[in-house]
């Protein structure tokens, strides 16, 4: 974090919006003069009130994570003005179903290989059942879906958060209504949230 | 658009609801909640301009993106969508570690008994799904993707 309200050098909140950066600037720890761009982004897309009242909300200790993932936000949607960083969900979500289903086919690979690979005399007499391995059905449970993910690096502009593996829960938002492609059929501005 | 059937946007707005209002498509009175939370995010005068930046035919669902957008972050005030997109690439990591746990496993297991049956022929080439993911992976920090780093 860096403070930039001093006298020699306003932060880039306060050089784009013409005022004086006063010392305890809300803005300042988090938009440093180098990066003018980075303000530039989410007073475009969120406008500066909107993002005092969001930063207002949080304990200080949350606000550089809140403002450098509002940064991302914004830059995403002044490339894609249409889908913004949804564009990279719909995406993401199609790459976790499809190694879903790869990792089924992996599984069903291993169980046919176990199954196939067990001497007969194992066997029971008589029983048309296969004898399978304790250590084989660890692998057969598919993966849940979902995780709690806290991004704990905190990197600026464009961001790669990194987060140690989280227990599973269910996605809390429903899935998008995108299937193969960004322009998938959905049902418009009508939806209940 | 009379006074008595003003969109979501306008009835919040506590403003006339124009013929011509460019939210009325995209936030029908009948969920309110929907652009409650997008004015508190974004702000009515962004979304306009944003949706006025956009061409007719692609509206909709810049509205829908940005309405989920809004959703995600009132849910979430640090993190918004880039949580999901967190909790989404640790699937992807993890997901596909096992698959290749899995893959292991298998060739292990042919090496200790190679005379019980062939290897079964495989439904993904593992060597195609490695450099496939490796490629994803090399775009996820790459330019080639649309949004870089994240």
């Amino acid at each position: 974090m860096s403070s930039s309200s001093s006298y020699n050098s306003p932060c880039a909140a306060c050089k784009f919006l013409r005022r004086k950066c006063m010392p305890g600037c809300i803005f300042s720890p988090y938009f440093p003069p180098e990066e003018p761009q980075k303000f530039a982004n989410v007073h475009k897309i969120f406008g500066a009130s909107n993002v005092t009242k969001l930063l207002n909300e949080l304990p200080p200790h949350q606000r550089e994570d809140a403002v450098n993932s509002l940064a991302y936000e914004a830059e995403a949607r002044v490339r894609d003005p249409v889908y913004g960083c949804v564009g990279a969900i719909s995406f993401l979500q199609r790459q976790v179903q499809r190694l879903q289903k790869e990792l089924d086919t992996a599984n069903a690979d291993l169980v046919r290989y176990a199954c196939n690979e067990i001497p007969s005399s194992a066997a029971i007499p008589g029983s048309n059942n296969p004898v399978q391995p304790a250590t084989l059905r660890q692998r057969v449970a598919p993966l849940e879906f979902g995780g709690v993910g806290r991004p704990i690096g905190n990197e600026v502009g464009g961001a790669f958060y990194q987060a140690p593996l989280p227990p599973p829960y269910p996605l809390p938002y429903p899935p998008l209504p995108w299937s193969d492609s960004f322009g998938g059929d959905f049902n418009g501005g009508g939806g209940n949230i | 658009m009379s006074s008595f059937s003003r969109c979501a946007a306008c009835k919040y707005l506590r403003r006339k609801c124009p013929q011509d209002c460019i939210l009325a498509p995209y936030f029908p009175s009948s969920n309110p909640q929907r652009f409650a939370c997008v004015h508190k995010i974004f702000g009515a005068s962004n979304v306009t301009k944003m949706l006025q930046q956009v061409p007719v035919h692609l509206r909709a669902e810049a509205a829908e993106c940005i309405s989920y957008e809004a959703i995600a972050r009132v849910q979430d005030p640090v993190y918004g969508c880039v949580g999901i997109i967190t909790q989404l690439q640790q699937q992807i990591i993890q997901i596909h570690s096992e698959i290749m746990k899995i893959k292991g496993d298998i060739i292990t297991h042919h090496s200790a008994h190679p005379q019980h049956q062939p290897l079964p022929p495989p439904q993904g080439d593992p060597c195609r799904s490695i450099s496939i993911h490796q490629q994803e992976q090399d775009n996820f920090q790459s330019d080639e993707h649309p949004f870089g780093n994240f």
